[in-house]
């Protein structure tokens, strides 16, 4: 079954998740990450488009107060038919929502994220957020621990988020200027007083910023959500990406605004036009060239069960959940075992990718090829490469392997191309060392190289290949595995015989 | 002197967490002020906390029954909007 990426009208509600591998509309975004990065969300439905058809996540609804006004919100949020952001049917104090974890987790083993997301800001709601993590972690330490907030409250709680291992925070940040936050946040609750316009919104940006930054200093991932609203912020939410990037965000999800006059927002009443499909994927790639863009957000319910796209709450119910007896030290064994052969078939499956290899000969074997690349590209020159993305190109197609890291010899404009710069012998051991650590790799793909490490490169086996610059990076491996499966070196030497 | 809130209340706690005077309790169906606690946060604040965080517009009233914010007065839907929508009420 396929389901809509991101789409604009209601997420899902039915049906059993996201089915298709490839699902999403580019590769993992994800795939380049830093390995302790990947490590941390490589379970994580909401951060890896990959995990996110494996493992399921939910939502307690333990925080219902909100701390400021969004125009795409409504506070009478309990409606059981609608599936958005800050809808809830049943709010949970902290010991009914640990009761229903427990619950959840034990009887849907791929559970591996627990956050609280609402129906109002977590933050604005310190006791019974903290409280809800603090037994959680205790009692549940298999459990992945997010939260999600508007930012206001922030920096106040950034110690006490390191403290409880929350280690996932998503911020929705719709502006970055306030003359465009007054068109958005009519109003805020601050140092005990409302306040209202262009003030309200510079304070909550402010503070926005502020705890994103706290939060990548102490190195806590951290996810930025924006709303698209057509007319109010489409434009300077590329601006928004690259500032939060610079901030060290790692992700950015956009997502449409969802405005419909029965919902009785300001925007749905007062017929603020959704973003088409096409208005928000043209906004993604935009946003693209500066940061990760996520595109697989099913902009669940803040009490939303299960994978995205599908909604398991009604199994769980208050009333349902008391009669059920969970013995969690058991589900643990259970859950580890379930989330083991997960990650072992999402290694084995990993980047696998098209383009399919049309035209090449059965019985060809496999090459590795190192590649310069970033954000999916040959971009890298040679000499600037900090790590090169190992992938392997067979009959079966093009598939990530493992990153390498190197150690950058070339010393900038000055020696760029030659690695010629003032210390001969230590740019020379350098170097050499950087080729040994491409060992396996039959070629090079960079965007540029130098003459000196090309006849190395040569001599140690490896071809250097700077023509495909800017080009896919599995497009350019598989042109280039088609080049070599031409000369017929790809065959054993018997079926090479065979065929001549 | 004392707040009271009305049934446009959504049960949301905002109200409960910033009181400084614990004088909101929940109930059936939606939260209520213990007018004996209530102070309207004189001596505390410069305004009553649960009228400044309240998202819901007629949900709070001074004792003369009058709205401490009004139709119109957090979402800025026009009063013609909220009319048509029937989200309108003259008094509590």
């Amino acid at each position: 079954m396929e389901l809509p990426v991101i789409s604009n009208t209601a997420p899902a509600a039915e049906g059993g998740g996201c089915s298709s591998s490839g699902c999403g509309t580019a590769p993992d975004a994800l795939g380049h990450l830093p390995d302790h990065i990947r490590a941390k969300v490589q379970d994580h439905p909401c951060y890896s488009e990959e995990a996110h058809h494996y493992f399921a996540r939910m939502h307690v609804a333990v925080a219902p107060a909100c701390n400021i006004q969004c125009n795409y919100c409504n506070r009478k949020y309990d409606c059981s038919n609608e599936s958005r952001p800050g809808v809830v049917s049943e709010l949970l104090t902290p010991d009914q929502a640990i009761k229903k974890v427990l619950a959840v987790a034990a009887e849907i083993p791929q559970m591996t994220v627990l956050g609280i997301a609402g129906p109002g800001d977590p933050l604005a709601n310190p006791g019974r957020t903290f409280e809800t993590f603090e037994q959680l972690s205790a009692r549940a330490p298999d459990i992945k621990l997010c939260v999600s907030t508007n930012g206001l409250n922030l920096p106040q709680y950034v110690d006490r988020i390191a403290q409880h291992n929350i280690d996932h925070v998503t911020i929705t940040i719709n502006c970055v200027d306030p003359e465009v936050g007054a068109k958005i946040y009519p109003w805020i609750y601050w140092e005990n007083k409302r306040i209202t316009g262009v003030e309200g919104a510079r304070i909550l940006i402010e503070q926005q910023q502020l705890g994103l930054q706290m939060l990548t200093d102490r190195g806590i991932l951290v996810k930025v959500n924006s709303v698209l609203i057509p007319g109010v912020n489409d434009e300077h939410l590329k601006e928004v990406s690259k500032i939060v990037k610079a901030k060290g965000a790692f992700l950015h999800n956009v997502m449409p605004l969802i405005a419909e006059p029965e919902h009785g927002t300001y925007y749905g009443i007062m017929e603020q036009p959704e973003p088409t499909p096409e208005m928000l994927q043209d906004l993604q790639d935009a946003c693209a060239g500066d940061m990760a863009m996520m595109r697989h957000c099913r902009q669940c319910r803040a009490d939303a069960v299960g994978l995205l796209g599908e909604d398991r709450g009604d199994e769980f119910t208050l009333d349902k959940i008391d009669v059920m007896d969970v013995d969690y030290e058991a589900a643990m064994v259970r859950r580890k075992v379930v989330h083991d052969e997960i990650i072992e078939k999402l290694d084995a499956k990993r980047g696998i990718v098209k383009p399919k290899a049309v035209g090449i000969p059965e019985g060809s074997r496999p090459v590795l090829m190192a590649v310069a690349g970033k954000n999916g590209v040959v971009a890298e020159h040679f000499g600037h490469a900090k790590e090169f993305l190992i992938y392997e190109a067979s009959p079966e197609g093009v598939r990530f392997i493992s990153h390498r890291k190197t150690e950058l010899y070339c010393g900038g404009m000055d020696s760029c191309g030659d690695g010629d710069v003032v210390d001969e012998g230590a740019t020379e051991s350098l170097l050499d060392r950087n080729i040994r650590v491409l060992e396996g790799c039959e070629v090079v793909l960079c965007s540029k190289i130098g003459y000196e490490p090309w006849g190395k490169l040569e001599a140690a086996g490896i071809a250097p290949n700077g023509e495909h610059a800017m080009e896919p990076v599995e497009d350019a491996v598989m042109a280039v595995y088609k080049e070599i499966a031409a000369t017929g070196k790809l065959l054993p030497a018997a079926e090479t015989l065979k065929v001549a | 002197m004392a707040l009271q809130i009305t049934q446009s209340c959504v049960n949301c706690w905002a109200c409960v967490d910033v009181c400084p005077n614990d004088a909101i309790y929940q109930d059936t169906p939606h939260f209520l002020i213990d007018d004996g606690k209530c102070t309207e946060c004189l001596g505390d604040h410069s305004v009553p906390q649960c009228a400044a965080i309240c998202p819901i517009e007629m949900a709070i009233v001074d004792e003369l029954g009058e709205f401490l914010n009004p139709p119109g007065s957090l979402t800025g839907i026009p009063i013609e909007k909220l009319k048509e929508f029937g989200l309108w009420r003259e008094a509590a």
